[in-house]
């Protein structure tokens, strides 16, 4: 079991509030994803249901059990830091065993759990080498393996792969993936960046300022965001914003339209403009476009898209999929 | 040109520093050439430097009439026990300023180390006072006390200094997997702090070996140190100048060499904090 609800959680470190109030409800099994720039509380909101930081009122319950006041030890999680934080001077056996050593279970069955945790990291070849003598992704794959091997009600990651180079993260992502798949554990995963959160998540947590802004699967943010902040930080590359005189044709206070919504018109269409900058991935081109009505706009074109930089062009918007927004940056259904 | 001004240099500070080093280490040469003359060569004025009559006759005598093995025991059991304790106290209280500080933690430190600067005179009556009504004067349970909370500023802000240096993310890992507090401070904390927890026994090692005010007013027989060894043989005796030499050279000689082989642990010791 793993369910975890957050009651009217609020910290504040002295006279800076982190968090103002949060409630959030996670069920059994779930793969949530706390996202938000930095400085934003996701990391503080971590800590607090893993019990390192205290909380200043609210009520955090794990399994229906008041944890308010439980130490770390208590609750029955497992966390990844973000710096790993392997004990350096133990070795890989005895940093994956060293929670089973904490809980005093049998040596035998401690030898059994860690060789099997190793096995399904390839981590066996290494078992007695120390932290120092590992690569970044080998760090990585123990700290997970110090996790697992507890049997946790619960996983907490936080920020576990920025340390690590662009190829790696992209596999240790489906690695985890997988793991979830396979343990079937409730997982809260803390990171900052929209990509991961929109593939791994089964919802994600939007957070700005300490306020929980939003909440729901990955597609419910992308299509229906609820603000501006979370339409502007959900995909990639960012929604385009457009105020003033255009907006208030659509009878808001801020339009958003994403680059992949809007089409490159054969004859006229709603925007003309010419091409500024083209960024070619190869699958996908995306054009930075100066329109006199809409401001700079970036529009999603073909990968074998021909315009040159300075090309007059004719944008048509997906007016289905415009986004309308209020003065408070709410959005308008 | 550039090359030759700066060999002069090189040459200068190598001398000058050499110099220094001389004048801080002749007492000690001094007290170890003087143990080796007679009473007579003592004494000479003016007097010889190398060439003289080289005897050991005065470390016969000096252990022929005080046990020296006695004291040099005292003194190991005073300097390990009162720095054993004061670890048992410092290493949880810096842990706990380390990674718990408070709003006054600062001021904290600052008062511990405040009560150094107070002349060890100052307290000398009251204390020796209550060892006299306890029953504690001249008992090694006493002076190691005295030791002990004597250099427990000390072993504190260093193991402080240390501790700071150590990422709390790894403490609170092993909180997450399930150590209470007391296992963090055994498992994880003091294994990775052995370095820094090494330097400062060895410096307060030291500091409790030399510690002459403390030792020779509360103890006399049973408990007594190589200082009283030492100052056993000035002036009450009559001036015995070789055989104080030799006394005293057999006082410093097993922390000279202690240090001798620390002295990479030391150095990092005395500079704590300096270097990241």
């Amino acid at each position: 079991m793993g369910t975890i609800s957050l009651k009217n959680v609020r910290k504040s470190f002295g006279d800076a509030t982190i968090i103002p109030n949060a409630n959030l409800e996670i069920g059994n099994g779930e793969f949530i994803v706390f996202v938000g720039p930095s400085g934003c509380g996701k990391s503080t909101l971590l800590r607090l249901i893993a019990g390192l930081e205290d909380l200043t009122s609210g009520v955090i319950e794990i399994d229906g059990r008041d944890v308010t006041a439980a130490a770390p030890s208590e609750r029955g999680l497992a966390m990844v830091f973000q710096s790993y934080a392997l004990y350096p001077h133990m070795s890989v056996r005895n940093n994956i065993a060293f929670g089973l050593k904490m809980a005093g279970v049998p040596k035998a069955e401690i030898d059994e759990k860690v060789a099997k945790a190793a096995a399904t990291l390839n981590l066996t070849e290494y078992l007695d080498r120390k932290p120092r003598q590992l690569s970044g992704g080998q760090r990585q794959r123990v700290a997970i393996g110090r996790a697992i091997v507890r049997q946790p009600k619960a996983f907490l990651f936080d920020e576990p792969l920025s340390n690590l180079d662009a190829a790696l993260r992209v596999n240790m992502r489906v690695f985890i993936m997988q793991l979830h798949k396979d343990l079937g554990s409730t997982m809260i995963y803390v990171t900052h960046d929209q990509v991961e959160a929109m593939t791994m998540a089964d919802r994600i947590v939007v957070l700005n300022r300490g306020n929980i802004e939003q909440v729901g699967s990955p597609l419910e943010l992308y299509n229906n965001p609820d603000s501006l902040f979370v339409a502007g930080f959900i995909g990639s590359p960012k929604m385009n914003f457009v105020t003033g005189a255009e907006a208030g044709r659509h009878k808001a206070h801020t339009i958003g339209i994403r680059p992949e919504h809007i089409e490159i018109a054969s004859g006229a269409g709603a925007w003309t403009g010419r091409i500024a900058l083209a960024e070619h991935l190869g699958a996908d081109s995306f054009l930075h476009v100066d329109t006199p009505a809409a401001g700079r706009l970036v529009v999603r074109a073909p990968g074998d898209f021909r315009g040159k930089d300075g090309d007059g062009i004719s944008l048509k918007p997906d007016l289905n999929r415009l986004h309308r927004f209020d003065e408070q940056g709410k959005v308008i259904r | 040109m550039a090359r030759a001004v700066s060999t002069r240099r090189k040459w200068f500070f190598t001398i000058l520093a050499w110099s220094v080093a001389f004048v801080i280490f002749f007492p000690i040469l001094w007290t170890v050439l003087t143990s080796f003359k007679s009473e007579g060569d003592a004494i000479l004025i003016p007097p010889k430097f190398l060439f003289f009559d080289w005897t050991t006759e005065n470390y016969g005598i000096v252990q022929e009439r005080s046990d020296y093995f006695k004291f040099a025991m005292n003194s190991v059991v005073l300097a390990l026990g009162s720095t054993f304790l004061a670890l048992l106290i410092a290493i949880p209280s810096a842990w706990g300023m380390a990674f718990a500080p408070g709003r006054k933690t600062k001021d904290l430190l600052m008062w511990m180390l405040s009560t150094k600067m107070m002349p060890p005179v100052g307290a000398l009556i009251p204390i020796y006072l209550i060892f006299r009504d306890f029953g504690l004067l001249d008992s090694r349970g006493g002076i190691i006390t005295v030791l002990m909370l004597l250099n427990l500023p000390i072993i504190i802000w260093m193991l402080y200094t240390y501790f700071k240096e150590i990422p709390a993310e790894i403490l609170e890992a092993s909180r997450m997997d399930g150590a209470t507090v007391w296992k963090e401070l055994v498992y994880v904390l003091t294994p990775m702090a052995v370095p820094g927890i090494a330097s400062t026994v060895l410096l307060n090692v030291i500091l409790a070996w030399n510690e002459a005010f403390w030792t020779l007013a509360l103890t006399t027989k049973d408990a007594a140190p190589l200082t009283q060894f030492i100052a056993s043989y000035s002036s009450p005796e009559g001036l015995f100048w070789a055989k104080l030499s030799a006394a005293s050279t057999m006082a410093i000689a097993p922390i000279l060499v202690l240090g001798w082989f620390a002295q990479k642990q030391l150095v990092r010791g005395l500079t704590f904090g300096a270097v990241k």
